[in-house]
């Protein structure tokens, strides 16, 4: 069974010099929800640009499930849906015509591309929406319609290039349900996003990417259990005027009626509620302080910034 | 993609060029109908009756020829000029090139589409043109055969145009300097037998001199050329505008990064 994608050295220089891929290499397995992460310019959207031919590389190999794109782009772009990061859809066309152009583009019958059009846009909410102009739309709604026009030839490889960026929180909820419903059915899924959460909710192997580089390359778990401390924010009901002592932790008053705990790696979270509870501090509520991927997130790409400059000095 | 997938592709291309004009046709179908029908009472019927005959003819039967071509030419050409561009303003263009599509059918697709609306509007201005003179037909295959080769060479090179454009204003550069001045003087309004000999040559350098006076045979049966030589002229053009925007479409220039 062939990987849904190879690449392989992939570099991209631009006629100005800048170098926008320094080789990267990358192996999604068919059926993953895999994300590619990296902060703004790190090469994200260039190597998707790649993958379904809008950047031309400048050396490397991509394969789209065993088709070469320089051997057989034809076959590779069957695979393929993009959602791309910006609206790229005629504004003055109807959501209908939209979708069923991409159809036609991709060589499906027009009796077919109908009924997979229907239901498409009936599954994510458009059909009361199919002959209005494009540009009349809301921006959720314009995402939506990337969504099924990049579906509507059944690809089995589907990349999304920030999908979620700008939708409200509802709508996020439920474009999470529909791709794990469509992962689920067997399209393999790669997924680029700002919201780490949205990374660690959907996908189970990730790549980071910075400066044109993959700094990391993993499973999701694995990449959490180098979390090496976590904070925990501790809501109680007793009125508090200083930091409550816990043995061998690092504990922050940060409200009168709030703390921040440092947990180490291998510590228990049941020895602070036994301690506190000793204390007589009652416990009403405990949260993350931050997204736990977004932390990694911040010190892989800090860290290879940091070694990369120190490699040009 | 194979043969049928292809044709599918080709059929989708097309048809949503041709729903694009004519959703839009306020603005694509009308103005050279009332255009061509303010050239025809002034030129022809008001101007023209002062005139007399040009090359045999009434001014009106000679002009009504050139007019039709004249419109054939800017409508192909701007179709294509501005659906591909607009495509490319708004990145539309994108759905086609991530598509397994193939170059030569896209460039088709958009060429066919250019072509229609030359047609229906060359067609439309041949009605009009029956309110003011009779109009005869003389060749019949000639004139088919013209209308088709240049309103596809007026295509390509709207496609072209398109490609190299990076503004709105780009677009309107190529037919407000060089198309219209060099359809003016095409022998649209006057046979060049009227000018100095040097004029009459640099007259022959004209590309559209050609096409009109080809398309005037066809109807009149009189001709400024040599028919047979315009015809492979023409079909030289569209080998080579063809080949360069298959060209540009292959190496992705201003449509890849």
């Amino acid at each position: 069974m062939s990987d849904a994608l190879v690449i392989n050295q992939l570099e991209k220089s631009y006629a100005n010099g800048f170098k926008a891929l320094k080789g990267i290499s990358l192996k999604v397995e068919q059926g993953d929800f895999f994300a590619l992460l990296g902060p703004n310019g790190a090469g994200k959207s260039t190597t998707i640009g790649v993958i379904c031919s809008l950047v031309k590389k400048t050396s490397g190999q991509v394969s789209v499930f065993g088709h070469d794109i320089d051997v057989d782009f034809s076959k590779a772009k069957q695979e393929l849906g993009v959602v791309p990061q910006e609206f790229n859809f005629s504004q003055f066309e109807t959501p209908w015509h939209i979708v069923l152009n991409q159809a036609g583009y991709y060589g499906m019958e027009r009796g077919l591309a109908k009924t997979r059009a229907e239901k498409y846009l009936k599954q994510l909410g458009l059909w009361d929406k199919k002959d209005t102009a494009a540009r009349t739309l809301s921006g959720g709604m314009k995402r939506r319609l990337m969504i099924v026009r990049a579906l509507i030839h059944h690809p089995r490889l589907l990349i999304l290039d920030e999908p979620t960026a700008g939708v409200d929180i509802e709508l996020r909820r439920s474009m999470w349900s529909f791709l794990r419903e469509i992962n689920e059915a067997g399209t393999t899924i790669i997924l680029t996003t700002h919201y780490l959460e949205e990374a660690e909710s959907l996908c189970r192997n990730i790549a980071i990417i910075n400066d044109g580089e993959i700094v990391e390359n993993t499973s999701i778990k694995a990449l959490l259990k180098q979390l090496s401390k976590e904070h925990f924010i501790l809501d109680v009901r007793d009125t508090l005027s200083a930091p409550p002592k816990l043995n061998g932790y690092k504990v922050e008053l940060l409200e009168e009626h709030c703390i921040e705990v440092e947990v180490e790696k291998g510590q228990s979270l049941n020895a602070i509620f036994t301690e506190l509870n000793n204390q007589g501090i009652e416990i009403v509520s405990m949260r993350n302080k931050a997204n736990r991927l977004e932390e990694l997130f911040v010190s892989l790409v800090s860290k290879s910034s940091t070694s990369e400059s120190g490699a040009a000095v | 993609m194979n043969i049928r997938q292809q044709w599918v592709a080709l059929y989708t291309i097309v048809y949503k060029e041709i729903h694009r004009f004519t959703r839009i046709w306020v603005q694509t179908l009308l103005p050279p109908a009332i255009t061509m029908s303010l050239y025809f009472v002034i030129f022809g019927t008001l101007i023209g009756s002062r005139i007399g005959e040009m090359g045999g003819y009434s001014y009106m039967e000679f002009v009504v020829p050139g007019l039709i071509m004249m419109s054939v030419i800017t409508n192909s050409y701007s179709n294509v000029v501005s659906s591909f561009y607009s495509a490319k303003f708004q990145r539309s263009i994108e759905e086609i090139l991530v598509s397994p599509t193939p170059n030569y059918i896209i460039l088709l697709g958009y060429v066919l589409g250019g072509m229609a609306r030359g047609l229906i509007v060359g067609c439309i201005v041949t009605l009009m043109s029956l309110f003011f003179t009779k109009l005869q037909i003389s060749h019949l295959g000639i004139m088919v055969g013209i209308v088709l080769l240049t309103s596809m060479l007026f295509s390509l090179l709207g496609f072209i145009n398109a490609v190299f454009a990076n503004s709105f204003d780009d677009i309107s550069i190529v037919p407000t300097f060089i198309l219209t001045p060099l359809t003016y003087l095409g022998g649209v309004f006057y046979s060049i037998s009227l000018l100095p000999d040097f004029w009459q040559g640099v007259s022959m350098l004209n590309p559209i001199l050609y096409v009109v006076n080809v398309f005037r045979y066809s109807v009149l049966g009189v001709s400024d050329i040599d028919v047979a030589y315009a015809f492979v002229g023409v079909a030289v053009f569209i080998v080579i505008l063809a080949s360069l925007s298959l060209y540009l479409l292959e190496t992705g220039k201003r449509l890849r990064a």
